[in-house]
């Protein structure tokens, strides 16, 4: 009997284009974007670092709701959705806000869905995406639909949906690969491995050496990348959605990421399952600071042009901020009438009783 | 008009819809080529084509979930779960996600799916294939569950369930699938969802039912007329919402009742009705109002499903103790 596995796992290299000194190492695979464009690409960063921090601290103030810090993950987020068109469908886990704002969701909306209050929820028009999935891998045959329903339009999109490394363990990443390599949708399953579901480790999760190659199963693409590398997460990404719209099918990529902060801002303890030797040697190839010397080695980023980002992140932030404070309170009315298209008679009794307690 | 079974019924209302509308989608595990394992979709992928009738991959999460996924494209999707005992599989999908859309995205973004699925007892099926689980997805706000009990029903109903821009659970009792045949418009026709149906008039007691208990409904209301008591039988049809309306004006009238599930008694749909009407109606009531239902245990093996299952004799001792009061 022949043994496939050692063969197939050796097959799932990590795809890098930068090293951690911010050096090309792989000028092949190296992007076609213009000076304006890499330049783009860091100011995302920067701003989503700055929101991050932003972020925490008005959780810790009490001003914002559930908070899942993203630092560490922006290569992860932005290079993926980077490589997206206005067009394309995004279904985000609980962490992949900053991709939402960036394919267009006002940031103060962004605050709302922190806050819990629905108009957070509420994607402008032409704002292709869900709000962030809570249930662990619901989104993956989701996403499958949305790519299947594109192809049945004739449509040239993609829907892009993520997870993590645990999110590789439930039914319905299985499924939803499954499906959409059966139907050779147009679809892009990132799973952001940022080696721990809450405290779990991956290597607790599965005996696969790789999370890539369980697209092998499907019978679809699979990649795993440095997740640190905005230029390969990109670059990967980019070569997907081109297959997806050709016809090609469905790619699972994989990004090797870390979160520099807990699970969520809800009490959760790092310290309890990782070491400060691991957050040490994770922050050594932090996506910024790679990406910034490949950037002022070319002459295209200084420290004058990095202040101007944080600034503007900070001025956005506060008027954001501002913004969601000034929005009506949210109403069990309100919840009620979003029910149904036509409120069956037991909800318009209640929405009577709601509407008299909330007139008080 | 022609003589129809509920299946034909229902491969009717499917075409008909399926010419009405091309954002229709038909599918699920088997239902393309092989039409269905009860032939509910004989046919359709033939005159419709495999882009909009198809077979999909075996696993009823991702049935779910690309539904999901098909509606936030336009689509109007109808899918099937094989058999409804398999739903669990996909419960986070119906009850977690779909049940959930308009509510989460502010109004904002619809399901107009129709899950159509067989159930129900008496046909020694093997386990999880018809066990009555409508309570599951009646629990959940945001969700409709549709019911019918005859050929002319289901096809109106399915139709109007499709149209529907929120998301229903469709059962369809396998005992009546082809248990008879009745008359059956060609012509498209919907019914509203949400408004039973008063089957048979009476004065002394009313029997609420739904699905294959309105015809054991029926048959006792018959022998109970012999003795001299005339009962009411009211056919929910939609079990989610409930037509309470229909249900206390037929209360006022004949003052006792019986409701009737083939589902076991814990917290079923039946407690929810009684619970409605005592709320509602308790100064109207000469007598407790009482269950029909199957016992609480996970359903019988089909060696013991004669027994298990709720029958017009169970109604009648039912009604008699109402009555007799």
């Amino acid at each position: 009997m022949k043994r496939t596995l050692e063969n197939i796992e050796s097959q799932f290299e990590t795809f890098r284009i930068l090293n951690e000194d911010g050096e090309i190492i792989n000028e092949d695979a190296m992007p076609d974007l213009s000076d304006d464009e890499l330049k783009e690409l860091m100011h995302r960063m920067v701003y989503t670092r700055i929101l991050d921090q932003r972020s925490i601290a008005l959780n810790r103030q009490g001003r914002l709701g559930f908070y899942a810090p993203t630092a560490g993950q922006e290569a992860s987020q932005l290079g993926t959705h980077y490589a997206l068109e206005k067009e394309d469908f995004i279904l985000p886990a609980y962490r992949d806000v900053p991709q939402l704002i960036w394919h267009g969701l006002p940031l103060y909306q962004a605050f709302l869905f922190s806050r819990g209050h629905f108009h957070g929820n509420q994607m402008p028009e032409g704002v292709n995406a869900l709000s962030p999935q809570i249930i662990i891998g619901a989104q993956y045959t989701q996403a499958a639909g949305v790519a299947l329903g594109m192809k049945r339009r004739g449509k040239k999109s993609v829907a892009i949906t993520y997870t993590g490394d645990g999110g590789t363990s439930q039914g319905d990443f299985y499924e939803g690969i499954n499906f959409a390599g059966a139907y050779q949708a147009p679809a892009i399953f990132v799973v952001q491995n940022n080696q721990f579901a809450i405290s779990v480790p991956v290597e607790q999760q599965t005996a696969a050496t790789t999370l890539a190659q369980k697209a092998v199963a499907a019978g679809i693409e699979g990649i795993q990348v440095d997740g640190m590398d905005v230029l390969a997460v990109y670059a990967a990404t980019k070569e997907a959605r081109e297959r997806a719209i050709n016809g090609e099918g469905p790619t699972l990529i994989e990004t090797l990421t870390y979160r520099y902060g807990p699970h969520t801002m809800a009490g959760d303890d790092p310290t309890r399952y990782r070491t400060e030797n691991m957050d040490n040697e994770w922050e050594k190839r932090d996506p910024l600071v790679r990406f910034r010397s490949f950037l002022e080695k070319k002459g295209l980023w200084s420290e004058e042009e990095e202040n101007k980002v944080i600034e503007q992140a900070k001025e956005e932030i506060k008027a954001a901020i501002k913004k969601a404070d000034e929005q009506p309170k949210q109403k069990v009315t309100d919840l009620i009438k979003n029910m149904y298209e036509e409120l069956p008679s037991h909800l318009e009794e209640q929405l009577e009783e709601y509407t008299e307690k909330e007139s008080k | 008009m022609a003589q129809m079974t509920m299946i034909q019924a229902i491969t009717d209302a499917l075409r008909t819809e399926l010419k009405n509308d091309e954002n229709v989608l038909v599918y699920g595990e088997d239902v393309g080529k092989n039409g269905g394992v009860f032939r509910a979709t004989e046919g359709l992928q033939d005159e419709f084509g495999e882009d909009r009738v198809f077979d999909t991959p075996l696993a009823e999460s991702g049935i779910g979930g690309i539904s999901i996924g098909l509606a936030l494209q336009g689509f109007r999707p109808v899918p099937e779960i094989q058999f409804f005992g398999f739903v669990y599989e996909a419960m986070d999908a119906i009850n977690g996600q779909m049940a959930r859309m308009r509510y989460r995205s502010g109004g904002t973004k619809a399901q107009p799916v129709t899950i159509r699925s067989p159930f129900g007892g008496g046909v020694h099926t093997p386990e999880l294939h018809a066990d009555s689980l409508e309570g599951l997805i009646a629990q959940q706000p945001g969700m409709k569950v549709v019911i019918p009990s005859s050929p002319y029903d289901a096809k109106g109903l399915l139709i109007s369930s499709i149209r529907d821009n929120d998301p229903v659970v469709f059962l369809e009792h396998m005992k009546l699938y082809r248990s008879f045949r009745e008359e059956v418009p060609e012509e498209e026709y919907t019914i509203d969802l949400g408004k039973a149906e008063v089957k048979r008039e009476g004065a002394d007691v009313t029997l609420v039912a739904y699905g294959a208990m309105v015809h054991s409904s029926l048959k006792a209301a018959e022998e109970l007329e012999k003795n001299g008591v005339s009962a009411e039988v009211i056919d929910l049809r939609t079990v989610m919402p409930i037509d309470m309306d229909t249900i206390l004006e037929s209360v006022k009238k004949t003052n006792r009742v019986v409701v009737v599930q083939e589902a076991q008694r814990q917290a079923g749909m039946a407690a929810h009705i009684i619970a409605e009407i005592q709320e509602r109606a308790i100064l109207h009531l000469e007598a407790p109002v009482l269950r029909v239902t199957a016992p609480d245990t996970v359903y019988a093996f089909s060696q013991a499903e004669e027994v298990w299952l709720p029958n017009y004799n169970d109604i009648i001792e039912r009604v008699n103790q109402v009555v007799n009061f």
